[in-house]
């Protein structure tokens, strides 16, 4: 959700600049709704956007993969060889796996057991399986240990496979093997569990030998600590880390992801790059989809100040997080954050979540809003 | 109050390398992590784990900070006789609990 978005603003921003965006999809596939096609309740045509609206604006967007970053050169290469120079890099890297942090889940793995965690083809692959799926059917979803993207995001896909099942395949399951032993608006999504799915989701926490620490891809079996099992189906949400460019643009320190100075988003490690979404150590702000549209923004602003010879200023950021529940019921997240001195703080007392307990049309009301929200944040990046 | 899951083998033959697991439950909370407003969060870990075998210590551990939540232990040991194991874990504020596990060798 980051990238055009940067662009266009900074085109708005720094009117005189020459602006590229150098993006490796033909199309863009949004995560935000997407758990939604793998429910069975949306189509994958309504996630896909074009950049022809970014194009028209004026901005260069050239179809490739960045493939290295020279810091000191201050150069961008793309696949088909071509090199562009800049004054300041702005980089939405992204997420990549840990392949086999899981043992025996690599990319080959993630063909009989897809991840679907970067929106398009897994996303569905996983759909398929589960429609093409016996009723009596197991359903097994892996959850890793955070950081990883879209934090509520597993329980959002588990809430709506659970009703996908109750709907077409009563007799079905889906077990949750969870590295955590608590999750983002875990009490929310319990509620609804028991509400909606107290027949077809189970959820076994880390302390509960929920870890999954092995997969043998051959015969769907996920190993825990203690106990192997079989699923029908199985959606391994892999452990994460920065993707691979921000690796080579020397972006990334030990724990995988990319340090960055709150005010400015320039790493923390190489001068001149400056590192937005999820592949960011911007903790508490999440790696969300609305997080990283506002860092973009943000980002955009710096860089305009920077290369107007002015400091970049801080302000207060914010985030929300819409979940369904079900097709129709939503429950949401908001965070407000200060970068103040270089680091990201909650503000307190500010957002706040869903109330508990509340009725149906609490929870349609909010399915209604997150609609408005993915409408603005699509149709404001991609026109 | 922390628990403990096990994993032990019920019959043994005589002289038998068995394996033994156990997870304990517990956040091993570092004490160098912070709050969403950046205030420290207390140090509250689990220090010690034995396990006993009819009353000898067979295998201990000592935990740091660096050990992640939920702590998993996997070892072996040698059965030789029937017996009780018992699996003990203590925290750092002294407070010790344990849990036990009957093996019946052939």
């Amino acid at each position: 959700m980051a990238p055009p978005r940067r662009a266009c603003f900074a085109s708005d921003l720094l009117p005189s600049a020459k602006i590229t965006l150098l993006e490796p999809n033909a199309t863009y596939t949004a995560c935000p709704f997407s758990n939604l096609v793998i429910g069975d309740t949306r189509a994958i045509t309504d996630q896909n956007f074009s950049y022809e609206a970014l194009r028209r604006s004026g901005i260069a967007v050239i179809a490739g993969r960045a493939t290295a970053v020279d810091p000191v050169a201050r150069t961008v290469t793309s696949g088909d060889g071509r090199t562009l120079t800049y004054d300041r890099l702005i980089l939405s890297p992204g997420i990549d796996f840990r392949w086999n942090a899981i043992e025996g889940y690599d990319a080959a793995a993630a063909d009989q057991m897809p991840h679907a965690w970067k929106a398009g083809s897994g996303t569905l692959r996983l759909r398929d399986q589960l429609v093409a799926m016996d009723d009596g059917g197991l359903v097994v979803m892996s959850v890793p240990a955070p950081p990883f993207r879209c934090p509520p995001g597993p329980y959002e896909r588990a809430s709506l496979i659970a009703n996908y099942l109750k709907k077409h395949k009563p007799n079905s399951k889906l077990l949750i093997l969870d590295s955590q032993d608590t999750f983002s608006k875990m009490p929310l999504f319990m509620e609804a569990w028991e509400t909606h799915y107290p027949d077809h989701l189970e959820w076994r926490a880390a302390s509960q030998d929920g870890r999954v620490i092995g997969v043998d891809p051959t015969t769907l079996t996920l190993s825990t600590d203690f106990e192997d099992i079989r699923a029908n189906v199985a959606n391994v949400i892999p452990p994460q880390k920065a993707e691979e460019i921000a690796s080579r643009a020397g972006v990334v320190d030990a724990t995988g992801w990319c340090p960055i100075n709150a005010i400015s988003f320039e790493s923390a490690l190489q001068p001149g790059i400056h590192v937005i979404g999820d592949a960011t150590i911007a903790a508490p702000m999440p790696k969300s989809a609305f997080s990283a549209n506002l860092q973009a923004k943000v980002c955009a602003i710096a860089v305009a100040r920077l290369l107007s010879e002015m400091d970049a200023q801080s302000t207060v950021l914010a985030n929300t997080c819409y979940s369904f529940i079900a097709p129709d019921e939503a429950v949401s997240i908001a965070g407000v954050y200060s970068n103040e001195g270089g680091k990201f703080t909650n503000i307190d007392g500010a957002g706040g979540l869903s109330p508990l307990g509340a009725g149906a049309d609490v929870r349609k009301a909010e399915a209604a809003q997150a609609d408005a929200w993915f409408a603005a944040i699509t149709g404001e990046a991609f026109g | 109050m922390t628990s403990i899951r096990l994993s032990v083998p019920q019959t043994a033959r005589k002289d038998e390398i068995i394996e033994l697991k156990a997870l304990i439950q517990h956040p091993m909370e570092s004490g160098y992590r912070r709050g969403s407003r950046g205030e420290q969060i207390p140090r509250n870990i689990i220090t010690r784990f034995e396990c006993l075998y009819d009353g000898e210590l067979v295998f201990s551990a000592d935990f740091h900070p660096a050990i992640a939540a939920d702590p998993f232990l996997k070892f072996y040991t040698r059965a030789v006789r029937s017996g009780t194991l018992e699996f003990r874990w203590t925290d750092q504020h002294g407070e010790t609990w344990s849990d036990t596990a009957s093996l019946s060798v052939t």
